[in-house]
C-alpha cells in the first residue's frame, strides 16, 4: 500500500467521521466543525491523488483546487457561524428547532 | 463584429453586485438597469448561437487543462433565458417590496446569485461548476436569511448545511474523477470515461450531492422551510432557479459522462424517485394550511417530473421534455411565489382558509396565480403542456404505463391544489383584517412572468430548434 493511497484512505475516513457527525449531533456548533471535518477529508483526497499512476512529480492542479476549495470553506464557516448566532439570539438555544405543529396539520 | 456576450452575463453582475455594495443609494437603479442588460445579453447570445453555433471561449486566453473555459450550447442558452427572465420580474417585484433598510442587504446579495447563476451555466469544467455551485449556494442561504426572523434563519440553516454537505460530496466525485481520468474540462472527460470503480463511486457522490441540492424526494426535507420562510422574490428565485442549477449540472453529467455506463437501473431508480416526489410533494401541498408551504411542496412534486427523463432517454425528445419543464416552472413557479408574497403583504398572513374576497381586490394577483396554475397542471396552451405532452408522448411510445400515468396524476392533483387555494379566494366573507394596500409593479411583475409561461407554449417550436444548438443531448458537447 502506498503512502498516497493510505492518505486518500484516511480522507475518506474523514469525509465518512464528519457526515456521521453532521447527522448524529443536534448543537450546530458541532455540525459546522463536522462540515469542516468532512472539507479537510476531500482535500485530502484531492492532495493524496495529486501522485498519478506512476508519475513522480506531483500534479499541481489537485493544490490548486484545495486552495480556492479552503477559501470557500472559510467563507461558509464565517456565514454558518454568523447564521448560528443569530439564531440562538433569536431561539435562545444553538439547535435547529424541530418542525412546527401548523407546518403539518 | 463578435462580441462576447456570455462574458458580459457573468462579469455584469458581478461588478454591479460590488458596486451596490459601495453605493447602495444607487444599488436599486443598478441592479434594475443590469437586469435588463442581462435580458438583452441573453439575447444577443441566442442569435449568436443560432447563427454560428456553439459558443466558446478561454478566459484570459488559456483553455484546458490549465485554464477556465467557458461553453454554451442550446441547454445552456435555455437555462440563461430562465435566469433572464425570472430575474427582470424579481427585479422589479423586488424594488416595491423591501424596505430601504433591508434593500441595502439585498441588491448587493442578490447581484452575486445573479452572477453565480450565470456562470455555472457556461461553466464547461466540473471544477468550475463546484465553485460557482458554492457561490450560488452561500448567495443563495444569505436571502433566505434576509428577513431575520426565527423561520427565515432556522430555514437558511437547515439550508446551509444541507448544500454544504451535498457540494462536498460532489467535490469528492471531481477528486476522483480527477484522479482516474487526469481531467476536469467535461469534454475531455467525456472521450476518456470508462466504467472503473472510481467512475461508479463519483457518480454516487456527486449524484447524491446534486440530488440532496436539487431536492429530490426523499432528499427534500430543507426545501419547504427555507423556501416558504424567505422574502417573496427569494422564494421565488429559490423555486425557480437555484434548484435547477444543480439538477443542470446532474443532466449534464449523466448525458456526457455517466449515462454511457452508468445503464438503466440506475435511470430507472432516478425515475422512481421522481415518481414518488410527484405523488408525494402533490399530496403534501394538498394538506397544508399556509399559501408559501403550499407552493413549496408543489415545488417538491414539479422537480419530480424532470427526473422521469432519466428513464425515458431512448427518445430524445425526453430530454427535450425535460428543458422546456425546466424554462416552463421556472416562469410558473416564480410567478406564483410573487402572487402569493402579494396575497400575504395585503392580509398580513398566508392562511389558505382565511383567503377571503381576494379576487375583488387584487385581481391581477389572483389571475397571475391562476394563469401560473394553468402551466403547472399542464393544460394547453402553457409551456407546462408542452413540456409534459412531449414527456407523455415518451412514456407511451416506450409502453410505460406506469410513467405516463404518474404524469397524469401529477397534473390533476397540481389543479386539486390550485383550485384549493382559487375557491377560497372567491368566497364572500366580512374582512376581519386590516389590508394593506400593494404596489401596483407587484402586481404586474407576477402577472406578466405567468403570462410568459403560458406564451411559452405558443414559442415551442422555435424553443425546441433552438435547444438543438450543438446538440447537448447528442453524446457530444462542450
Amino acid at each position: 500500500m502506498s503512502a498516497a493511497f493510505f492518505y486518500a484512505l484516511a480522507g475518506a475516513g474523514l469525509f465518512s467521521i464528519g457526515l456521521h457527525a453532521l447527522l448524529a449531533h443536534r448543537h450546530l456548533l458541532r455540525k459546522i466543525l463536522a462540515i469542516n471535518v468532512m472539507g479537510s477529508g476531500v482535500f485530502l483526497v484531492l492532495a493524496a491523488m495529486a501522485t498519478r499512476n506512476g508519475i513522480v512529480i506531483p500534479d499541481p492542479v489537485p493544490h490548486a483546487m484545495i486552495i480556492t476549495g479552503i477559501v470557500v470553506a472559510v467563507a461558509a464557516t464565517a456565514l454558518a457561524l454568523v447564521l448560528m448566532l443569530k439564531l440562538t439570539a433569536e431561539t435562545g438555544q444553538a439547535v435547529l428547532p424541530g418542525r412546527k405543529k401548523e407546518d403539518n396539520p | 463584429m463578435d462580441i462576447p456576450w456570455a462574458v458580459m452575463l457573468i462579469v455584469l453582475p458581478l461588478a454591479a453586485g460590488l458596486m451596490a455594495f459601495v453605493w447602495p443609494r444607487v444599488a436599486q437603479t443598478l441592479a434594475l438597469f443590469c437586469s435588463l442588460a442581462i435580458a438583452l445579453a441573453v439575447a444577443g447570445l441566442a442569435l449568436q448561437l443560432w447563427r454560428h453555433g456553439v459558443f466558446h471561449h478561454a478566459l484570459g486566453g488559456w483553455d484546458a487543462p490549465l485554464g477556465i473555459g467557458l461553453y454554451a450550447d442550446g441547454l445552456s442558452l435555455v437555462l440563461l433565458t430562465a435566469t433572464a427572465l425570472v430575474v427582470v420580474g424579481c427585479s422589479v417585484y423586488a424594488s416595491a417590496y423591501f424596505t430601504i433598510e433591508e434593500a441595502r442587504r439585498f441588491w448587493p446579495i442578490w447581484l452575486f446569485l445573479l452572477a453565480a447563476l450565470n456562470a455555472l451555466f457556461l461553466s464547461a469544467d466540473l471544477f468550475n461548476l463546484y465553485v460557482t455551485l458554492e457561490l450560488m449556494g452561500l448567495a443563495a442561504v444569505a436571502l433566505t436569511a434576509l428577513s431575520g426572523g426565527r423561520d427565515a434563519l432556522a430555514g437558511a440553516m437547515r439550508y446551509l448545511l444541507a448544500t454544504l454537505s451535498g457540494s462536498l460530496a460532489y467535490l469528492l466525485g471531481v477528486a476522483l474523477l480527477y484522479h482516474a481520468f487526469g481531467s476536469v474540462d467535461m469534454a475531455t472527460l467525456a472521450g476518456r470515461m470508462t466504467p472503473v470503480p472510481a467512475a461508479w463511486a463519483a457518480l454516487g457522490l456527486m449524484s447524491a450531492g446534486l440530488l440532496l441540492k436539487t431536492a429530490l424526494f426523499p432528499l427534500h426535507f430543507w426545501l419547504p422551510p427555507a423556501h416558504a420562510s424567505a422574502p417573496s422574490p427569494v422564494s421565488a428565485v429559490l423555486s425557480a432557479l437555484v434548484i435547477k442549477a444543480s439538477f443542470y449540472i446532474l443532466l449534464r453529467l449523466w448525458i456526457m459522462l455517466f449515462g454511457s455506463f452508468a445503464g438503466d437501473g440506475v435511470a430507472a431508480l432516478l425515475g422512481g424517485m421522481g415518481a414518488a416526489a410527484i405523488v408525494w410533494g402533490s399530496v403534501q401541498a394538498l394538506r397544508q394550511t399556509r399559501l408559501k408551504l403550499l407552493v413549496a411542496y408543489s415545488t417538491v412534486a414539479q422537480i419530480g417530473y424532470l427526473f422521469l427523463a432519466f428513464p425515458l432517454a431512448a427518445a430524445a425528445a425526453a430530454w427535450s421534455a425535460a428543458a422546456v419543464l425546466v424554462l416552463s416552472h421556472a416562469l410558473a413557479k416564480s410567478a406564483m411565489f410573487l402572487a402569493a408574497g402579494n396575497l400575504l403583504h395585503f392580509g398580513g398572513h398566508d392562511r389558505i382558509a382565511d383567503l377571503d374576497r381576494v379576487v375583488q381586490r387584487l385581481p391581477l394577483s389572483a389571475f397571475a396565480f391562476a394563469l401560473a396554475g394553468v402551466s403547472l397542471m399542464g393544460l394547453p396552451p402553457s409551456g407546462g403542456f408542452i413540456g409534459k405532452w412531449l414527456l407523455l408522448e415518451a412514456a407511451l411510445a416506450q409502453g410505460r404505463w406506469d410513467l405516463a400515468a404518474v404524469i397524469l396524476l401529477g397534473g390533476l392533483l397540481a389543479a386539486a391544489y390550485v383550485f384549493k387555494v382559487l375557491g377560497h379566494a372567491f368566497t364572500q366573507a366580512a374582512v376581519t383584517h386590516e389590508p394593506t394596500a400593494v404596489p401596483a409593479r407587484m402586481e404586474w411583475a407576477a402577472l406578466l412572468l405567468a403570462c410568459s409561461a403560458i406564451l411559452l407554449g405558443f414559442t415551442a417550436t422555435p424553443l425546441l430548434s433552438l435547444l438543438e444548438v450543438g446538440a447537448p443531448f447528442g453524446g457530444s458537447g462542450p
